[in-house]
């Protein structure tokens, strides 16, 4: 591999050495500075026009673009002198001057790049006598609501929809100070990667109109987590507001993501936040479930599972965790599982390597598959007559009472009771992702933890520590305390884990290996190395 | 020639010595008036040679920029196995110039002759001649010259039977002052909005649809057959002054003016008496008040530095202001200067493109403010604040279009204060203030 | 109306000129100018500005429609079409009226008596405001920036007819050429 050529400078008195091309604003970054910035995005083609990210370059005789300047071999920039202070005190001006006073109404506060740095180095008050400019909202379609009045014509937008996306329906329209973002009549923002745009607008010009005055942004708890819409794992923040998720944001992910998120599952978050839940372990008694006791229902469960062959439902919406030990509850006594999945349109993002709205719904697929579940349409076919039938967080849509019928007892470990299940033994409420902590695999073989976002119902647990204990009445192992250890179980026992674990894994989240150490390819499900099994 | 008026006996007329004849438009008529020698023999020298003669003369870009030509053109490395391109500035948009009109539209095929120059020296066979979408009659009678350039064999695949091909395209622009930037005269002609770029990367090293481009103005290139034919010493000689400025200038006389028109003197040429003698001074014995002498982009100049300036690019810095395009716009005491710079100031705020924070706000606020004083609702703050913003949109911005709004202003605050701070004040002006020195 | 905008007919809104099926511009001789056009750039993108000229040529006006199409003969988006046509002041987003002056009022002709020779042809056309058709719609006037013949003041031009040296004085005389 050929060596990168290396370029040395000094930026604010730090020196710092890049790889050649390297502009001067990403080397500042290397170097702990944040030079500021509008237009610029390292996920866009540079743009260079709203100058807020001039620098002194000395021996130079103009302000130099930090953004559109590539770094040269003994420069010595600075970024905070008088003359780069008034240069950026005056594009904030400029900015201000037919800006709205919107603040105590625009959804971009708090979290708004010109309140920011206007209130680190703007004017105090504005020299602006005259009437501001004005024109009405407009609805962009999709999720996108476009306000004018706010726009500092940065035209991340309009790169992002032509340059990543391959779509381009934005413009800039008119010129001068007469200039917007425009589009065309009848072509709107329904593509499926439009949401973007509201997250990269730095000001409230683009707003997301399912979050339109739901919260503000210092009213938020952000967590880590990962989208469960589909295999392709983007890196998300799940946005709580008192516990109820208000809005999912992409978090970077050079691997997985990138910067972006689609439409689809920035949006399908109301199902995490759903009342009706199961809050209380249940057991059959006298011919009704009846509430119970977490001791109880585990130890009614193992009771029906001890000699029993079991056949799993299982879901690919299931942590890694809560699949392995499931598979454990499979092969005891020979027996099967199967999981199904939604499916969709594939729908990529072009201007970014691998990226897509993956066909297959769920975010762990691939871990179902890896765990030894088969997937297939109908997954109560193999259920054998007299089988205790698990069901583990499929809603059973599209089944009947009588499909279920064959099974000798029911356990159900649900959000809800499915309704042809209404006469199972027994009902342990598990959380959904965002109210534990977990892995997914996506389908290149990622494994990423995902953090928990809210807090659980009533008296619903995760389901990893219902297995764990459920194994544990059976006598099989010891009660798990934390996710990281059932991880660790499954790196022991799995060779295509072994070199993980939470740790390594980060917030960024590591590759499966196979066996021989290289990364596992894409494709038909393989087995996992010893200790593989199970019905296929 | 001073054109429409008789040639002045102090002119020097080169360019415009053949504006007004009708039949000086045709193919048959140019050459009569020894047209297209130049071609014949610059397509029988080696490119490199004649980027030389050019650096030679000392011809400088007649756009507003004064770049060196033959430097210029010595940007464009030869063999690189990349199509070249001559773009020909024809977008004449800045207040006060319409010199170009005059070549184009007199003598066509004056132009048509230096592109094709001009694109065998840099090694092009393509060359767009981007024609502001106003000139109607420059339209017309360039692409009916290039039709019978091309008939004649003149130029096209096979030009003057060399075997060496040279298109000429007309390319016809769409109301974009802008667009006479260099960089944004090519995205214009890619099809995009009228942009600037951001250089580095440079024309001649990435240009149009990614080519290495050179970019020159209509009299910079209809200025080469003559370099070709007398040569570079008969245009290096042709200097009064400033030994870098050589040849000579169209200047674009308009305003308050008794003979208005396009003028031809040879650089150096004392400036007063260009103003008061050879375009006829001004007009029913009022004063003289101030002038702009390069369009509207450049200084204004008081009498005093006007009349002590001696014509070409050194002259006009020594006298505060700049040659530009040699749009020379005379303005005398019956005229308000306050409403002169209004209006320069809502023509750039019309004008620009609105990438660029300072000059998509900075140009249309400084209009508000002066027009604002125009009106009798000024304070004197807003020269301060004027004075300010005009700082801020210096130097800061991808083009110049920015600092061009802001020269007219401050250089009006600075030494015609007196006006604005009696429309401040509230009183009316009728007469000839007096000015800081 | 506020802004820079040349007062032309203030409404961006197109849609009430809309109703009639779209008939495609680039067809017989207007075909063959495009694909002669195209033989001149090297990529479709390039011959933006001169189809939409094409197209102004045949209807007067740029519609959606026409920047639909345009779009799609050159393998563009009709917004990013849009986006170039709201650029550049030429191309009219609307129908415009028979005579559509537009005079120079720029710091050069404006001390030459620009804003005199504006309010003359207000005057003799009828129209009486800028940007409002005549009663008759026969006229219109505009104001524009320099355009570029500052030795013969006023310059107007009348549709795509440029005219030199318009005073108050021959304003009527300009007028009365006009069918």
């Amino acid at each position: 591999m050929a060596d990168v050529k290396m370029i040395n400078l000094t930026i604010e008195g730090r020196p710092v050495s890049v790889p050649e091309g390297t502009s001067i604003l990403e080397a500042a970054k290397r170097v702990g500075i944040l030079i500021p910035h509008y237009c610029y995005h390292p996920g866009l083609p540079i743009a260079g026009v709203c100058r807020m990210c001039l620098v002194e370059v000395e021996k130079a005789p103009k302000l130099a673009p930090s953004c559109a300047t590539t770094v040269a071999e003994g420069q010595i920039v600075h970024v905070h002198t008088d003359r780069t202070l008034e240069a950026r005190k005056g594009v904030l001006e400029f900015l201000l001057i037919n800006h709205p006073l919107d603040c105590p109404i625009c959804d971009q506060s708090g979290e708004c790049e010109l309140q920011d740095y206007t209130f680190q180095e703007g004017r105090a008050d504005s020299r602006y006598r005259d009437p501001k400019r004005f024109n009405p909202v407009e609805d962009f379609g999709g999720d996108v609501l476009y306000v004018p009045n706010r726009c500092i014509l940065c035209t991340r937008c309009v790169r992002f929809m032509d340059d990543v996306a391959h779509d381009t329906v934005l413009n800039v329209s008119e010129r001068g100070d007469r200039a917007l973002i425009g589009k065309f009549e009848g072509k709107d923002m329904t593509n499926a990667w439009a949401g973007n745009v509201v997250d990269l607008c730095p000001v409230g010009a683009l707003l997301s109109k399912d979050f339109l005055n739901k919260s503000r942004a210092w009213e938020l708890d952000r967590t880590a987590s990962i989208c469960p819409s589909c295999t392709q794992g983007c890196n998300v923040m799940l946005e709580t507001r008192e516990g109820t998720i208000t809005r999912i944001k992409p978090r970077t992910n050079e691997e997985v993501n990138k910067y972006f998120i689609c439409d689809y599952g920035r949006l399908n978050y109301r199902w995490i936040n759903r009342t009706d839940r199961a809050e209380q372990p249940q057991v059959r008694t006298d011919g009704a479930l009846r509430s119970i006791d977490w001791d109880v229902a585990i130890h009614a469960a193992a009771s029906l599972l001890k000699d029993s062959r079991a056949y799993v439902v299982a879901s690919p919406y299931l942590s890694n965790e809560t699949l392995f030990l499931l598979s454990k509850l499979m092969k005891r006594n020979g027996g099967a599982g199967a999981f199904r999945a939604a499916t969709g349109e594939e729908v990529p993002l072009p201007g970014v390597e691998d990226l897509a709205l993956r066909r297959d719904r769920a975010a762990n697929v691939r871990g179902a598959e890896l765990f030894g579940f088969t997937r297939t349409d109908r997954p109560l076919e193999r259920l054998n007559d007299g089988d205790v039938l698990i069901v583990a967080d499929d809603d059973l849509d599209g089944f009947s009472a009588d499909d279920v019928s064959r099974a000798s007892q029911v356990i159900i470990l649900g959000t809800t009771l499915p309704a042809p299940a209404k006469d199972a033994a027994v009902l342990l409420p598990i959380t959904n992702f965002a109210e534990e902590e977990g892995t997914f695999t996506n389908l290149r073989g990622r494994v990423q933890r995902f953090m928990q976002a809210k807090p659980a119902p009533g008296l619903a647990r995760p389901s990893w520590l219902v297995l764990g204990d459920l194994l544990g009445a059976l006598g099989e192992q010891d009660t798990f305390y934390l996710p990281g250890d059932v991880f660790a179980d499954i790196a022991k026992s799995h060779s295509a884990f072994s070199a993980l674990s939470y740790e390594k894994l980060g917030m960024r989240g590591l590759p499966v290996l196979n066996g021989d150490g290289g990364v596992k390819q894409s494709g038909a499900p393989e087995g996992l190395g010893a200790g593989a099994g199970g019905a296929r | 020639m001073g054109y429409p008026h008789p040639s002045h006996a102090r002119e020097t007329p080169v360019l415009s010595r053949h504006f007004g004849e009708e039949e000086a438009r045709t193919l048959d008529g140019w050459k009569k008036r020894g047209g297209y020698q130049a071609l014949e023999k610059a397509l029988t020298m080696a490119p490199g040679d004649i980027v030389n003669i050019v650096k030679e003369s000392g011809l400088r870009g007649r756009g507003g920029a004064g770049f060196p030509t033959g430097m210029k053109w010595s940007f464009m490395k030869p063999g690189d196995g990349k199509p070249h391109y001559l773009c020909c500035n024809a977008d004449e948009s800045e207040p006060g110039t319409f010199k170009d009109r005059e070549v184009m539209r007199w003598t066509p095929h004056a132009l048509i002759e230096g592109c094709a120059i001009g694109s065998y020296a840099i090694g092009a066979e393509t060359c767009y001649i981007y024609i502001r979408g106003e000139f109607t009659e420059p339209l017309v009678v360039m692409e009916r010259a290039v039709r019978e350039a091309y008939d004649a064999g003149v130029i096209g695949p096979n030009a003057m039977g060399t075997g060496k091909r040279i298109d000429v395209h007309i390319h016809k622009g769409a109301g974009a002052y802008i667009c006479g930037e260099e960089t944004a005269l090519m995205e214009s002609l890619e099809g995009r909005r009228g942009n600037p770029r951001i250089k580095p990367p440079f024309p001649a090293v990435s240009g149009v649809f990614g080519q290495p481009t050179t970019i020159n103005n209509v009299e910079t290139l209809a200025a080469v057959p003559e370099i070709l034919m007398k040569g570079a010493d008969w245009y290096k000689g042709m200097c009064l002054s400033n030994p870098k400025s050589t040849g000579t200038k169209l200047y674009s006389v308009c305003g308050n003016i008794r003979r208005p028109g396009t003028y031809e003197v040879v650089m150096g040429f004392p400036f007063g008496e260009f103003l008061h003698d050879v375009c006829g001074g001004a007009i029913e014995r009022r004063k003289l008040k101030a002038v702009i002498p390069g369009g509207a982009s450049v200084p204004i100049q008081t009498m005093a530095e006007a009349e002590a300036t001696l014509m070409d690019y050194e002259g006009f810095v020594a006298q505060g202001s700049m040659l530009g395009s040699g749009g020379v716009i005379v303005i005398d005491e019956k005229q308000s200067m306050v409403r002169v710079i209004a209006r320069l100031a809502r023509f750039f705020a019309h004008e620009s493109c609105g990438q660029c924070t300072q000059c998509r706000e900075g140009t249309a606020w400084t209009t508000k403010i002066v027009e604002r004083i125009r009106d009798g609702q000024g304070t004197m703050e807003d020269l301060d604040t004027l004075l300010s913003i005009g700082e801020n949109m210096t130097g800061t911005t991808i083009c110049v279009l920015s600092d061009s709004c802001a020269v007219p202003v401050m250089s009006g605050i600075k030494k015609f204060r007196g006006e604005f701070e009696a429309l401040i004040h509230g009183k009316r002006v009728h007469s000839v203030m007096t000015q800081v020195a | 109306m506020g802004g820079f905008e040349s007062p032309d007919m203030a409404a961006h809104d197109s849609s009430a000129h809309e109703s009639a099926p779209h008939v495609p511009v680039f067809t017989g001789p207007r075909r063959q100018e495009l694909d002669a056009i195209l033989a001149k750039y090297p990529n479709k993108m390039a011959a933006l500005l001169p189809a939409l000229w094409i197209v102004q040529g045949e209807r007067g006006w740029i519609s959606e429609d026409s920047m639909a199409e345009v779009a799609s003969e050159l393998d563009l988006t009709p917004a990013y079409v849009k986006g170039v046509v709201t650029f550049y002041t030429m191309y009219h987003q609307h129908p415009v009226p028979k005579y559509f002056i537009q005079v120079c009022t720029t710091s050069p002709c404006g001390i030459c008596g620009a804003e005199d020779v504006v309010k003359a042809l207000l005057r003799h056309t009828g129209a009486g405001e800028l940007g409002v058709p005549s009663p008759d719609n026969r006229f219109a006037v505009i104001e524009v920036e320099c355009l570029g013949a500052c030795g013969f003041a006023t310059p107007i031009m009348i549709n795509e007819e440029f005219v030199e040296s318009v005073t108050v004085d021959n304003v009527q005389e300009v007028l009365a050429r006009l069918a």
